[in-house]
C-alpha cells in the first residue's frame, strides 16, 4: 500500500466513522440515563433518512405540491438538516412516551425493555416497508460534489461536511453532559436512579431531553449519509445500527468519549480490512477484533467495571 | 406406571403424528409447519437456558443453528450423496443413510456447541449488555465465514439435502424426518429439564440471581455457564441440522440477527425461565406466522405490536416463572416430577 492510497484510506475511514460515532451517540447517551440499549435506535437513523428525503424533495418543489418559491440548494440542505433533526425527535420522544415509559413506571424488567425496543425498531422497518413499498428511494443531490485534490489524496466537500459534523456534534454533547445543569442531571441520573427523583430532579424531562439530543443525531447522520450515499431502502438502518450498537459497547458505553472514539475505531478497522483483504471478509475480520478486543477488555475502552454490592 | 406416565403420553401423541403423516391425512403444507412447529421448539427451549433461566443476553442464537445446520448437511451429503462438491459419496452409500442420520445430527450438535466456546470463554469475564455484543458478533462471524467459503456455496447456498431424505425413506418409507424431529425433541427437551433441574441447573439459577454470590456459595461459575452455553447451542445446533433438511435449501442470509430475534421473541413470549412456556409459544408462534401469512407485510407489523402490548400487559410472558405443572397443580399430581 503506498503512502497515498493509505491516506485516502485514512480520510475514507474517518468518513466512515464519523457515521458510527454518530449512531453510536445516541446509544450511549440513552444507556447512560436509562441503563437501557435503544435496539430501535438503528431504525430511528433510518427514519430520519425517510423525514430527510420528504422534508428535502418538499422544498425541492418535487414531492406533491410545488412551492411558489425557489430556495438556493444550500438553504435546503440546511433546512432539511434542522427539520429533519426536530421530526426524527418527535418520533424519538413518542416512541419513548408510548413504548418505554409505561414500561418503566410498572418496574418491568431492563430485558423486557429492551425486546419492547427490538420490537419497535421491526416496527419502525416493516411499517416503513408495508407503508412506502421496498422500491428504493433516490435522495435528491443537494450539495454538488466538489472532488478537491490534495498531493493525491482526493476528497469531496460532503466528506468534509460529514467529519466536522461528528466533531462538532462530540464538541456540543460533551459540553452539555459536562458543563450544563441538564447534563448533570443526567450524570446523575446514571450514577444512582432512586436517589437522583428526591433531590427534585425531573426524571421524565430528562430522560425526554435525551431521547430528543438522540434521535436529533441519528437524523443528522441520516440526512448526512444519505446526502453521502443516495439510496434509501427501509433495512438500511438495520445493519449500521448494530455495528454503531457495537462501536458504543467497545468505547465503554454510557461514555460520550467512548463513543465517538469506538465509532472511528470500527470505521478504520472496517476501512483498513477491506483495503488488505477481499473486502467480503470485512465483517468477518472486525467483528473478530472486537471479540478479542472485548474477551481481553470486557468494559470497552472507556468504560468503568462497576463495583458490585452483594 | 405414573412414573413413565409422561413419556407414554409424549410418545402416544409422536405415533399418532407419525401415522398421520404416513397416511398423508394432512396436506404437505400443514406437515411442513408441524416440521417447523418441532424445529421451533428447540431453539426456543435451548434458548430459555440462556436467556431465561441464566438471565444473559443471547442474541446470536441463529449462529449456532448455522453451524449445526452446514454441518450437518455437509456431512450427510459427502457420506450418503453423490455431488458434484464431494465426487462419488465417501465409503458409505446412501444405504446407511437411515442408521447414520442421527449420529451426523449429534456430530452437527457438538460442532455447534464447539463454536458456543467462542461465547461460553468470553463469557467469564463478562456479564450482561457486553456479552450480548459479543453473541451478536459471533452470529456475524459464523455468518460472514460461511459466506466466505466457496467450497460449500458461500453466499449462493448449499442445496441438495433432499437426496439424503429421499435416500432414507427409499430404505423404509415412512416419515423419517417428523420421526427425528420428534425424537431430538424429546430428548432435548428431557435432556434440558433434567440439567436444570440438577445442580448445576440450580447453579444457572443462582448465576442469575448473582454471579458473585453465586461464586461465594461455591458455585463453580465458569464450569456451569460453560456447560451451559455448550447446551444450549449444541441443541440449537441439532434444530439447525433437522431445519436444513425439512428445507433442503440452506444460505447464510437464513442466519441473520433476524432469525435470532425471531427465537428471542419466542423465548420472551413463553416467559422465562419457564420450558414449558417455550414449548407453547413456539408452537403459538409458528402457528400464528402461518396464519398472519395473508397479511403479507403488515405480518411484521403486526407481530412486534402484539409482543409491545404483550410488553405492557404481562411482561413476564406467556407462563411467567412457572411451568405448566404450577399453573395447574392437578398435572403434577397426575404427573409426578416428570413432566415431558
Amino acid at each position: 500500500m503506498d503512502i497515498q492510497s493509505f491516506f485516502q484510506d485514512v480520510l475514507n475511514a474517518f468518513q466512515w466513522g464519523s457515521f458510527y460515532a454518530l449512531i453510536a451517540l445516541g446509544y450511549t447517551l440513552v444507556y447512560g440515563v436509562l441503563l437501557l440499549i435503544n435496539f430501535a435506535h438503528g431504525d430511528i437513523f433510518m427514519v430520519g433518512a425517510y423525514i430527510g428525503f420528504f422534508v428535502a424533495t418538499f422544498l425541492l418543489g418535487t414531492y406533491a405540491v410545488h412551492l411558489p418559491f425557489h430556495l438556493p440548494h444550500l438553504v435546503i440542505f440546511v433546512l432539511t438538516l434542522v427539520i429533519t433533526m426536530i421530526l426524527t425527535a418527535g418520533v424519538g420522544v413518542t416512541l419513548e412516551r408510548v413504548a418505554y415509559r409505561p414500561l418503566r413506571r410498572k418496574g418491568a424488567g431492563r430485558l423486557y425493555i429492551v425486546i419492547t425496543a427490538l420490537m419497535a425498531g421491526l416496527i419502525l422497518e416493516n411499517g416503513n416497508l408495508a407503508l412506502l413499498g421496498a422500491s428504493r428511494k433516490a435522495f435528491p443531490t443537494l450539495i454538488h460534489d466538489t472532488v478537491y485534490t490534495v498531493a493525491g489524496v482526493s476528497f469531496t466537500n460532503i466528506r468534509i461536511v460529514v467529519i466536522l459534523a461528528a466533531l462538532a456534534v462530540f464538541l456540543f454533547l460533551e459540553t452539555i453532559v459536562r458543563k450544563t445543569k441538564i447534563g448533570m442531571a443526567m450524570r446523575a441520573i446514571s450514577f444512582d436512579r432512586v436517589a437522583v427523583p428526591l433531590m427534585g430532579i425531573p426524571i421524565d424531562t430528562v430522560i425526554v431531553f435525551t431521547f430528543i439530543l438522540g434521535s436529533s443525531m441519528a437524523a443528522l447522520a441520516g440526512v448526512l449519509f444519505v446526502s453521502a450515499y443516495p439510496v434509501l431502502e427501509p433495512y438500511m438502518g438495520a445493519m449500521i445500527g448494530w455495528k454503531a450498537f457495537i462501536a458504543a459497547v467497545v468505547g465503554g458505553i454510557g461514555d460520550i468519549r467512548g463513543a465517538f472514539i469506538g465509532g472511528f475505531l470500527l470505521g478504520f478497522i472496517e476501512i483498513f480490512v477491506a483495503a488488505v483483504f477481499p473486502s467480503t471478509f470485512r465483517d468477518l475480520i472486525s467483528f473478530g477484533i472486537l471479540l478479542i478486543f472485548l474477551s481481553l477488555k470486557p468494559t470497552g475502552i472507556f468504560g468503568v467495571a462497576r463495583a458490585q454490592k452483594i | 406406571m405414573r412414573h413413565y406416565l409422561s413419556l407414554i403420553l409424549y410418545l402416544a401423541v409422536c405415533l399418532l403424528i407419525v401415522v398421520t403423516f404416513q397416511q398423508n391425512w394432512l396436506n404437505p403444507y400443514i406437515q411442513i409447519v408441524m416440521m417447523f412447529i418441532g424445529i421451533n421448539v428447540m431453539l426456543s427451549s435451548s434458548l430459555n437456558l440462556i436467556n431465561g433461566y441464566m438471565g444473559e443476553f443471547s442474541c446470536g442464537h441463529a449462529g449456532f443453528m448455522a453451524v449445526g445446520a452446514y454441518a450437518a448437511s455437509l456431512l450427510n451429503m459427502g457420506l450418503f450423496t453423490t455431488t458434484s462438491v464431494f465426487g462419488h459419496s465417501i465409503f458409505i452409500g446412501p444405504r446407511y443413510a437411515v442408521f447414520l442420520f442421527p449420529v451426523t445430527l449429534i456430530i452437527a450438535g457438538v460442532a455447534a456447541a464447539l463454536v458456543g466456546l467462542l461465547v461460553a470463554i468470553p463469557s467469564f469475564k463478562t456479564r450482561g449488555d457486553y456479552l450480548a455484543i459479543i453473541t451478536l458478533a459471533v452470529n456475524y462471524i459464523v455468518k460472514s465465514s460461511i459466506e466466505n467459503i466457496q467450497v460449500i456455496g458461500g453466499a449462493r447456498g448449499f442445496m441438495g439435502m433432499r437426496q439424503v431424505v429421499t435416500a432414507m425413506t427409499d430404505m423404509i418409507d415412512i416419515p423419517w424426518l417428523m420421526i427425528w424431529i420428534l425424537a431430538f425433541i424429546g430428548i432435548s427437551i428431557v435432556a434440558l429439564k433434567r440439567f436444570v433441574g440438577s445442580t448445576y441447573g440450580k447453579g444457572v439459577i443462582a448465576i442469575r440471581d448473582d454471579e458473585i454470590a453465586a461464586e461465594i456459595m461455591s458455585v463453580n461459575t465458569q464450569r456451569v455457564k460453560l456447560i451451559a452455553f455448550m447446551l444450549s447451542s449444541g441443541i440449537a445446533g441439532i434444530a439447525g441440522g433437522l431445519f436444513a433438511h425439512v428445507l433442503g435449501y440452506i444460505n447464510p442470509g437464513t442466519f441473520t440477527i433476524m432469525k435470532s430475534t425471531e427465537i428471542m421473541v419466542m423465548v420472551y413470549l413463553g416467559g422465562m425461565g419457564s420450558l414449558s412456556g417455550s414449548v407453547m409459544s413456539a408452537i403459538l408462534f409458528t402457528v400464528m406466522l402461518e396464519f398472519l401469512r395473508p397479511l403479507q407485510l403488515f405480518k411484521w407489523v403486526l407481530i412486534p405490536l402484539l409482543l409491545i402490548v404483550l410488553m405492557l400487559f404481562r411482561p413476564e410472558g406467556l407462563m411467567g416463572n412457572r411451568e405448566l405443572t404450577d399453573v395447574f397443580p392437578r398435572l403434577r399430581r397426575l404427573f409426578s416430577s416428570r413432566e415431558y
